[in-house]
């Protein structure tokens, strides 16, 4: 299992390789540079701030040289965020990203896996049809439909909670922002374990148990549902990385710190070394969240063994 | 609605720590309140460096309330004393001299001397600091020279005598705006003690020193920057705020909401869309007021343009019926326009494009002749491309434009683009009509009528006339402000007897504003300082 881990940590390093070098390369084919905008500058001074910035080398030097300053684990300064380096906008974003994103999967967790397993065990009864007709809801309205109409509603006519800000994170700021950016995942987890489930109670092992005279309890609890997980956690892996660094919209709406707002921003800006910073990060996410999903599984599924 | 909104505000203001209180209550018997104001404003700053600032309209509310020029802006936007007292100009209009403000200090302590702001401006100017609007003090005499490298920093014409009590500065022309340049945050003076003690870090919470009327205190970036009293400000004893703190608010809907459960004192913008309804709901909170601000098309003169035809130009200027624009389409919420210097702009009068008349068929009429004089007609309809940078008002504005333009044949094809490409592009030339916007960076009418002068990289439809360009340079040279202004108003007829560009709508300021609070006043630049307001009990 340890060699496995490190093989896969191994075959990590080409990806994100090519993940960076596509993504440096893409960045600066986009059209329009940093210091673009409304009033055009005078030239003398876009050559101060391109000198300032190296952008004034060749391409393949200034290549070289953010590889360069990433392995000194550098991501270089902001463009437009001047009092920070990209490093600390990341870890100063990060841990609330973290938060909100955490907490949300968590109550994705709790609500949405009950959810299915019920609609899974009733199926095509009234609570079915409630479960996932709920669910289709949850995934169609869209999160700047929710996020808004949570605000107004808990924040502005009934004045219960906060309707944005962060505050250091205090609980009431947290409530209206997870629930709203959970709200989407509990739907497809539920949706996504009651297809398994019901695939699983079909299948011949659980026949076999009902056969041995196992009541119905022990028949899900300890057989169907943990062979239905299985989808469930490959799905989590690439959710969780993507949840945990952040939603933009959600951030937009509730005045959050989080770093989700720095791809589309360090996009739109063409800061160049904000963009990169958040790539290698996420990359380094999805990579490592994986890799835990992939171990979850043989813990999961005694069939699932990575003794190599 | 008022009185549900003040009920709001009451729980804004937060209590201080309870022991505090108590003792307090128990020796004074009335609760004592920390005053706060919370201001939702449209983005980040870039940095408390003045010479790093990307010049969002956001970064001049906290770096007004943090720093102070030789000058200042009173509620109304009139210019009072600052850092400087008084000041000489003499005759040749070229030559200020700025007596410093005695017992001025940073919040470190240290005085605030004429050194500072010498040094300041030759930070900003540093070629290496690659600030994007060092443009701004080239009026000062070698400061173009400086920020290009071809002088040293010290050649500058701003000079710190008598032991820093006095400023004097050489300006190259007489710049009857230089005044109005110094309330600009390019103009606020830099603690040089701590730059050659600290270097590039001298900006970081634990280092800063400033000499505004507030001193930053904390920094979370994308939600807040929090301002407390700077107790070293000359005229603390006169502030009422204690602190002030400014979220970063980009969605605009999300911060009336905030505003509206009482978390913001004020809100920087509104979407023109939610014009309507705030002034029905929220009509003692909701401004609208006249901006130094030109919503306008440009049209690109360059030679093998279809709009590079005076007639086409001139047609096209005729059909747009712009009481349609602000008042329809964009709901009241932007003024019309028929020049490019926005009313209310310091010693001018605003001029008007000759539209024929107010009768629009007797307008798409003569459109319609100048047309067929230049060429176009059924068999030869003229095509254009419309270019715009995304935002749903910019689409609007331009689908709009483009059907009053229809009834003349005209056949428009409309492109969007992100700003950073949008603006590109048509420095490129690459387009027949483009959307352009200019709000002032000081007020005066040279900063709008430069936009026309040849060569300037900020005209993008390459407009050139000698006429305008001799005008414009005559003003330039000339101290007196009446025959400054006949020969610019002069220099604009030009451009509009040429049909140059299609003026349309004058931008306005829009903000909530807690009717508790006093001291805050519309006025065209949109600025306002935090020092002067304060609430009403």
């Amino acid at each position: 299992m340890l060699i496995y881990t490190l093989k896969r940590l191994l075959q990590a390093i080409p990806t994100l390789l090519i993940v960076i070098t596509i993504s440096f390369f893409l960045m600066r084919v986009a059209p329009g540079g940093p210091f673009d905008g409304e009033r055009q500058l005078p030239p003398e001074i876009e050559a101060n701030l391109e000198a300032a910035y190296h952008l004034d080398e060749p391409l393949p030097m200034q290549y070289l040289r953010y590889m360069g300053n990433l392995l000194h684990g550098d991501f270089g300064p902001s463009f437009k965020y001047k009092d920070f380096s990209v490093t600390e906008l990341i870890m100063q974003g990060f841990p609330v990203s973290l938060e909100i994103g955490g907490l949300a999967i968590l109550l994705a967790l709790i609500i949405g896996l009950p959810l299915g397993i019920a609609a899974a065990i009733k199926r095509n009864s009234t609570v079915d049809y409630l479960v996932m007709g709920t669910a289709l809801t949850g995934i169609a309205v869209p999160n700047f439909v929710l996020a808004p109409i949570f605000a107004l509603v808990f924040g502005v006519l009934l004045a219960w909670l906060p309707a944005g800000g962060w505050n250091g994170g205090a609980l009431p700021n947290l409530v209206l922002p997870v629930v709203a950016l959970s709200i989407q995942q509990i739907a497809y987890i539920a949706r996504m374990m009651r297809a398994s489930m019901i695939e699983v109670l079909g299948s011949h092992f659980i026949r076999t148990a009902r056969a041995k005279g196992l009541n119905e309890g022990e028949v899900i609890f300890r057989h169907a549902i943990r062979t239905a997980l299985l989808p469930v956690m490959s799905y989590l892996g690439p959710a969780i990385a993507g949840i945990i660094t952040g939603s933009v919209v959600i951030e937009q709406i509730f005045g959050i710190p989080g770093i989700g707002r720095y791809f589309v921003q360090g996009a739109l800006n063409r800061d160049y070394t904000l963009v990169m910073g958040t790539v290698v990060f996420y990359g380094v996410l999805i990579v490592l969240m994986n890799l835990i999903v992939d171990l979850l599984y043989s813990a999961l599924d005694p069939q699932i063994r990575y003794d190599d | 609605m008022s009185k549900s909104l003040s009920s709001f505000f009451k729980g804004r203001r937060a209590l201080l720590p309870l022991g505090v209180l108590a003792l307090s209550s128990s020796l004074l018997a009335t609760p004592v309140m920390a005053e706060t104001l919370n201001i939702g404003v449209m983005g980040e700053l870039a940095s408390f460096d003045t010479s790093q600032v990307s010049g969002g309209v956001w970064e001049s509310q906290v770096l007004m309330d943090v720093f102070e020029g030789l000058l200042k802006k009173s509620p109304d936007g009139e210019l009072l004393p600052g850092m400087a007292t008084s000041w000489d100009v003499s005759d040749d209009g070229k030559t200020y001299t700025f007596h410093m403000r005695e017992g001025a200090k940073w919040s470190d302590g240290e005085p605030v001397t004429a050194e500072d702001f010498v040094f300041g401006w030759q930070h900003l100017l540093a070629p290496e600091n690659a600030s994007k609007y060092a443009y701004m003090l080239y009026p000062i005499k070698g400061a173009e020279a400086v920020n290009t490298g071809k002088a040293d920093a010290d050649t500058l014409g701003a000079e710190s005598l008598d032991d820093g009590k006095t400023l004097k500065v050489t300006l190259n022309h007489p710049t009857p705006y230089f005044p109005q340049l110094l309330t600009h945050y390019t103009a606020y003076p830099v603690p040089k003690h701590l730059v050659d003690k600290y270097g590039k870090d001298w900006v970081k919470l634990d280092n800063i020193a400033v000499n505004g009327a507030f001193k930053p205190v904390e920094w979370v970036s994308q939600s807040r920057i929090s301002v407390k009293k700077n107790p070293s400000y000359y005229d603390a004893d006169d502030i009422s705020l204690d602190g002030v703190n400014y979220y970063t608010t980009e969605d605009r809907n999300a911060g009336i909401s905030r505003f509206r459960a009482g978390e913001f004192d004020v809100l920087r913008d509104y979407p023109s869309s939610r014009y309507q309804w705030l002034t029905e709901n929220l009509p003692d909170a909701t401004h609208m007021s006249p901006m130094l601000g030109s919503y306008y098309y440009v049209l690109n003169n360059r030679e093998g343009r279809p709009t590079a035809d005076k007639r086409v130009r001139e047609a096209l200027n005729l059909a747009v019926r712009r009481n349609v624009l602000s008042e329809q389409i964009m709901a009241g919420s932007f003024k019309t326009s028929t020049g490019m210097v926005p009313p209310g702009t310091n010693h001018y009068e605003a001029q008007h494009m000759n539209l024929v008349s107010d009768d629009m068929s007797a307008r798409m009429a003569k459109a319609k002749a100048l047309l067929k004089e230049a060429g176009y007609g059924p068999d030869h309809p003229l095509h254009l491309t419309l270019r715009y940078n995304t935002s749903d008002e910019h689409k609007k504005i331009a689908i709009a434009v483009a059907a009053m333009w229809k009834p003349l044949g005209i056949d428009v094809e409309m492109a969007n683009a992100e700003a950073t490409v949008h603006y590109q592009t048509i420095q490129q030339g690459d387009f027949d009509v483009a959307r352009a916007g200019w709000i002032a960076d000081y007020n005066d009418a040279e900063n709008f009528l430069t936009l026309l002068h040849s060569g300037v990289g900020n005209n993008y439809g390459a407009y050139s006339s000698k006429q305008y360009d001799d005008l414009m340079d005559q003003a330039a040279q000339t101290q007196d402000l009446d025959a400054r202004e006949k020969l610019l108003e002069k220099a604009e007829n030009v451009a509009l007897d040429d049909y140059a560009f299609i003026p349309m709508l004058t931008y306005v300021t829009r903000n909530l504003v807690n009717p508790e609070i006093e001291g805050w006043a519309d006025n065209v630049g949109d600025d306002h300082p935090s020092r002067w307001v304060h609430f009403t009990d």
